[in-house]
């Protein structure tokens, strides 16, 4: 009776900490922001199928490449930065724990974000910086859009630093002991996080902000540029990570199975964070600027994360096929067929691992040094991050959103929203087929990404493509009423799901599972590696660029419709 | 830290094909020479035709041999500039006759632009500062549509012109 009370040390660090109201509210404030940034941004590329599919007109003097910037800023940045910190807070809060001051300043990262999502949002609402979310200089918005994402990005940090020292003082008050999991994977997407977005903002703040301003009479393009994609790539890596702790941390729970290795887990999250900041030269590979031998040495350097991603594919379908023969279901397939299909916390996210099968490959395709050449810069491009980030990901944070959100209201994941969300899935793979397989094959056709409707004077080749913008605006479509479907999914379980209890599903390690070796704990290593790694593919390129220098760029504002 | 025997075998596999690509592609890059465009010269963007190779007089298609051409453009928003024909008119078409080698250099006096002869290898990042150039053999007779697929403002989709490559 008494041992009951009783608790090992290694035990109590392993309990899941329950989510006070308080903190709940905090990380609802994050998925607000994400979900209406989901409908905003959805909303327009419904616009922008339609406008290319050469049927549809866009009023009262909006702009295509208005909504363009609108859709590329509202999801890329900020749907994924707020739902990511907001899961990430509850990763923590749930296994590591968060104090008064830390909710503190939790709030104010939240603050920071969304006042610089605001200055942001409304100077592209003006038509001020219709830059798209990539906004390459010597293209110039009104530096009110700098400053805004220069906010979103302080605030990042902030949040950064919170998660840190969350991790840092469970460590003292557990000595000797492993991290949790999720907290471990936590701290290494935020580590990634600080350290490639230094790049952004060093260019934000010493090229752009004082060059919009008219401080400063030119700006260096490449380097702008260059510093942007040390950033650029390393921020998809950021949108797939969290997607990852759920692949490995979550979903076996779910299916009622244990980590596979808890280890192995680690060790893969370690090589995301080494491999996927010094590689950002293969977005440059057809500029006229870099040293073609750093460009193959970053290619090199970029096809290092297949060794995590194989490491992370393995893992995933040995739990199901473990999970599934446990439960007696023998055969070859036999744990296949009875996996959860009916459950949508694990259906969503497992469509998702199946698009990364196709997305994984084109990106392999896309960073191959000469074979970009062909596919750079067409709608192929944008057929593959539909795939990646707005199918594998997306889809993966739904699956998450369908027990976090009730769980954060203290409502339940009923049948009906559980069924509609099979249904949010289906519909949102059919669209991404049909929308992402015409990008793919318009794309090897020759057709250009991020361009509004044109005939091309009525050349055979833009004749051609003509058909399969019509299959991207029937995809859009068909996505748009996915993201109708999801709005409503979130609204109900926000605010009128039965009140209840929802799981937050962590998974444990087996009884006898191998202990994890204590040098995964090494912190000042792996941040080293990383620095070390990054000054090796950067330094001596970087310091050619500059050294080699043209004549600065002067600010083109008139370009985008402004003067 | 322990590998599963089939764990290893999938990651020895993966890893000996992911080896055998890269060197495909680097016997590729370095040794048929096939590395993206990276010439890494510069020119000043606010000047651009004080380099012989785009004087006005210099754009636009030239035959420098037998089946060898260059081809000089200035590209601006919005608008690729291949000089004007005898007529004075600005031309908007360029013929190559088929296996001829081409060398395409391009220049920009404002913004970022995208140089793609839309279902070919010509394809290249266009950006103040620097000349981008690729020499190409052009072996499939057609039409192709020549476009510019680096946003640079709101005419971007109407910056095209045609390349016809003849038997």
């Amino acid at each position: 009776m008494a041992l009951h009370n009783v608790v090992l040390p290694n035990e109590d660090s392993r309990q899941l900490l329950p989510i006070p109201k308080k903190e709940a509210k905090l990380y609802m404030s994050f998925m607000y922001v994400a979900f209406i940034s989901l409908f905003i941004g959805g909303l327009m590329g419904l616009l922008q199928v339609l406008v290319r599919s050469g049927n549809f007109t866009l009023p009262f003097g909006i702009g295509y490449y208005q909504i363009l910037t609108v859709h590329g800023v509202i999801l890329a940045l900020v749907l994924t930065t707020f739902f990511i910190i907001g899961f990430q807070f509850a990763l923590m809060s749930k296994t590591v724990g968060m104090s008064d001051k830390q909710r503190n300043l939790s709030w104010l990262a939240f603050w920071i974000m969304t006042i610089g999502t605001i200055m942001t949002a409304i100077t592209i609402l003006l038509g001020k910086a219709s830059v798209l979310y990539t906004f390459y200089a010597p293209l110039k918005a009104h530096p009110a859009f700098y400053i805004g994402l220069a906010f979103v990005i302080v605030g990042t940090w902030v949040a950064a630093f919170v998660n840190w020292r969350q991790l840092y003082l469970w460590k003292k008050k557990h000595p000797g002991e492993k991290s949790p999991l999720l907290a471990f994977m936590v701290t290494i997407n935020m580590i990634m996080w600080f350290i490639a977005s230094l790049g952004i903002a060093v260019a934000v703040l010493v090229q752009f902000i004082p060059w919009s301003l008219g401080y400063a009479e030119t700006i260096n393009v490449l380097v702008s540029r260059t510093l942007f994609w040390y950033f650029g790539h390393p921020l998809v890596y950021f949108w797939l990570l969290p997607a990852y702790m759920a692949w490995y941390a979550i979903i076996p729970k779910i299916i009622g199975g244990k980590l596979f290795s808890d280890s192995l887990a680690r060790l893969s999250f370690v090589l995301f964070l080494f491999f996927s900041i010094p590689v950002g030269f293969h977005h440059q590979l057809t500029e006229p600027g870099i040293d073609p031998t750093w460009k193959f040495i970053q290619v090199v350097l970029t096809f290092m994360v297949i060794i995590p991603s194989l490491m992370t594919a393995f893992s995933l379908f040995a739990t199901f096929e473990i999970t599934g023969r446990r439960k007696g279901y023998g055969g070859l397939f036999g744990w296949f067929k009875h996996l959860p299909w009916k459950d949508v916390r694990f259906f969503a996210p497992f469509v998702g691992m199946l698009a990364f099968i196709p997305g994984g490959a084109g990106g392999i395709i896309n960073a191959s040094h000469q074979m970009n050449t062909l596919v750079h810069n067409t709608i192929w491009v944008t057929g593959h991050f539909h795939l990646t980030v707005a199918t594998t990901v997306i889809l993966t944070f739904f699956g998450i959103t369908y027990w976090l959100i009730p769980h954060l209201t203290g409502r339940k994941l009923t049948k009906s929203v559980n069924r509609l969300g099979i249904i949010q899935t289906i519909v949102w793979g059919i669209g991404m087929l049909i929308m992402s397989g015409a990008m793919h094959i318009q794309g090897l056709l020759g057709g250009p990404r991020r361009s509004d409707y044109s005939e091309y004077g009525g050349t055979e080749q833009a004749v051609t493509w003509g058909a399969y913008q019509m299959a991207q605006a029937i995809g859009g479509t068909i996505l748009f009423v996915g993201i109708i479907l999801m709005v409503y999914i979130f609204i109900k379980l926000a605010f009128f799901s039965p009140k209840g209890d929802e799981e937050f599903p962590i998974a444990e390690e087996e009884e006898n599972a191998e202990p994890t070796p204590m040098w995964m704990e090494n912190w000042k290593l792996w941040v080293a590696i990383t620095i070390a790694l990054i000054l090796f593919a950067y330094t001596i390129p970087f310091v050619d660029i500059i050294q080699n220098s043209p004549p600065g760029s002067v600010p083109f504002d008139w370009p985008i419709g402004n003067s | 830290m322990h590998f599963h025997k089939f764990e290893k075998i999938w990651l020895t596999f993966g890893i000996g094909a992911l080896v055998l690509f890269l060197v495909i592609l680097g016997y590729g890059a370095f040794y048929l020479g096939t590395h993206p465009q990276s010439h890494g010269l510069t020119i000043d963007p606010q000047n651009v035709e004080a380099h012989e190779a785009f004087k006005p007089e210099n754009l636009g298609l030239t035959k420098v041999d037998e089946d060898r051409y260059i081809v000089n453009v200035v590209a601006s928003a919005f608008n690729y500039d291949f000089g004007v024909d005898k007529e004075g008119n600005a031309v908007k078409h360029i013929e190559i006759p088929k296996g001829a080698t081409v060398l395409f250099q391009v220049v920009t006096p404002d913004v970022i632009h995208g140089f793609n002869i839309a279902g070919t290898n010509v394809n290249m990042m266009v950006e103040p500062g620097y000349i981008s150039s690729m020499e190409v053999e052009m072996n499939q007779p057609g039409e192709y549509t020549l476009l510019c697929n680096e946003y640079c403002g709101i005419g971007h989709h109407m910056m095209y012109t045609t390349v016809e490559v003849y038997e």
